[in-house]
């Protein structure tokens, strides 16, 4: 099974480094922009749409109980965001104003943790920090995504676009040879998506749970057989940035479900 | 005789690797799977006949990989209090343990159908078997295509 | 702690067939899985699932390590006096997690 993966990707590493000079950015144009929705079949279209099944709604509705509840008396999430936070995951990865540093949304609920609830930060994966995520994201479901890369970003927009854009692993091959030059097309049993990253966290068929963005990025690595980047690596993060910009304006689908 | 018998001809030889690996690599389960599935289905009902028929089984024709596959079953009944669906049986020829799943009905149930999701470890057609309150069993089934995913991360 | 999310409707007819569907958050580790170094991963699952209405068990399923990750059920029952339904799911070390829905019925 993995010698095909090896000689379809080879194929394509091939192909791609014979074809024409490759386009000056790895803009997907606005009118272009598709979520990885549209790449889906129908039944996971319809598991993913269901407001019952969709395996994802198990982790916000565990979210929902988290951030209404005061863990170790300490301040529950909600005693501070009393409106809920409608709009806030769309604007995700963005600058700390205290630190300067870039926090995705993962990082922010650690920071509000350590910081305002004098908690122990959760560990990417944990079931308590995907379901906050996923709990806040899903208040922001069908807002588009709205990342700032003005002022102190840029730096983090540019070292993002930076990864995407080179060449790694085995395979020798970049983010944006697949998902910007060869989306729609096939690939063993796959179409090739323009990899937005709007439907995280996201529950994967192939995980068999729901998993955060970075998981995501480290399974890309893994699969052109770059050695993957440490969970909440400042690269990572940069390229959630820069990955959130390119998809500026697609809508947010969290909890969504991929293949 | 003996020395015969105990040579090994490189012709054969050949023949018989060849076989090998076209047993090994052959995408579509074979008789010997079938007969998995059909000790299974033995272990749980014994030897009474199973009749084709009254028993729908739904699944996408193609599945996206084999993790999560929906699956529906309909059985005609008048699901009454002398004529009902006692059990659903779920039986694959294919997966590593045939019975994926057993669902129980009674009277109350009101109509014979379920729903899950199952895995599937490739191409291959479920069957669902139902055991009426008479004793009597019926089967039906349906082949979903498991496709492979282009990037495999185990 | 598992998540559980049930579907059952608030009010029926005395009479209806209504629709039940009932989802809860489970590995079901298969045990044919093996880790990162090679390690087979131990089998982990439920392997019994009730609903009980008003007393009576109207449902039952056994599942094996072929049923999916976060197993979801749709099934039916009568809709025939106003109470209770319980959901109780059974791991296969006899660990167990509950709900309740009710069900006006006229």
């Amino acid at each position: 099974m993995i010698r095909h993966v090896l000689i379809l990707l080879c194929g394509l590493a091939a192909s791609c480094s014979q074809s024409a000079p490759a386009p000056q950015t790895a803009e997907v144009s606005p009118q272009d922009l598709q979520s990885g929705y549209v790449f889906l079949t129908a039944e996971t279209q319809a598991l993913q749409d269901d407001a019952f099944a969709n395996p994802g709604l198990l982790w916000v509705d565990r979210g929902d109980a988290l951030f209404h509840a005061s863990e170790d008396a300490s301040r529950a999430c909600v005693s501070c965001h009393q409106d809920g936070l409608q709009g806030a995951a769309t604007r995700y990865p963005a600058i700390d104003k205290q630190s300067g540093k870039l926090l995705n949304l993962e990082g922010r609920i650690n920071k509000c943790r350590t910081q305002h609830q004098s908690l122990a930060p959760l560990a990417y994966e944990t079931d308590d920090l995907l379901a906050l995520s996923a709990y806040i994201s899903e208040q922001s479901k069908g807002l588009p995504l709205a990342v700032d890369v003005s002022g102190a970003a840029a730096q983090a927009y540019a070292q993002g676009e930076n990864y995407f854009l080179t060449r790694r692993g085995q395979f020798n091959l970049s983010c944006q040879q697949c998902h910007t030059d060869n989306w729609g097309k096939q690939l063993r049993g796959d179409t090739i998506s323009q990899g937005h990253g709007n439907g995280f966290p996201a529950y994967r068929l192939e995980w068999q749970t729901l998993g955060s963005l970075q998981r995501r990025l480290r399974d890309c690595d893994t699969g052109v057989r770059a050695e993957p980047l440490p969970y909440g690596d400042e690269t990572y993060i940069a390229l959630e940035l820069y990955l959130a910009a390119r998809a500026q304006g697609l809508e947010l689908e969290s909890p969504a479900v991929r293949r | 005789m003996m020395d015969r018998s105990t040579q090994i001809d490189r012709r054969q030889l050949f023949v018989g690797a060849g076989g090998l690996i076209a047993i090994s690599a052959s995408p579509l389960p074979g008789w010997a799977a079938q007969e998995d599935l059909l000790n299974a289905r033995r272990d749980l009902f014994g030897d009474r006949p199973v009749q084709e028929g009254r028993v729908f089984v739904t699944l996408p024709p193609i599945a996206e990989n084999g993790f999560s596959v929906p699956l529906t079953v309909n059985v005609e009944s008048p699901m009454s209090a002398d004529d009902y669906v006692k059990q659903i049986a779920i039986l694959s020829p294919r997966n590593p343990l045939p019975v994926i799943g057993q669902f129980y009905l009674t009277p109350r149930s009101g109509r014979a159908m379920v729903s899950t999701r199952i895995r599937m470890s490739g191409t291959q057609a479920i069957q669902a078997v139902a055991e009426m309150s008479d004793g009597s069993l019926w089967s039906g089934s349906m082949e979903t295509v498991v496709t492979l995913a282009a990037c495999v991360v185990l | 702690m598992a998540s559980i999310r049930l579907a059952v409707p608030n009010t029926a007819q005395r009479g209806d067939v209504i629709e039940i569907k009932a989802l809860i958050q489970h590995a079901m580790e298969s045990g044919f899985r093996r880790g990162s170094r090679g390690e087979v991963i131990e089998r982990n699952i439920i392997t019994r699932f009730e609903c009980v209405y008003d007393g009576e068990q109207v449902f039952a399923a056994t599942f094996h390590p072929g049923i999916a990750a976060n197993p979801i059920l749709t099934f039916h029952t009568i809709a025939t006096q106003t109470g209770s339904l319980s959901f109780t799911w059974t791991d296969q070390h006899g660990e167990s997690w509950s709900d309740q829905a009710t069900i006006t019925v006229t």
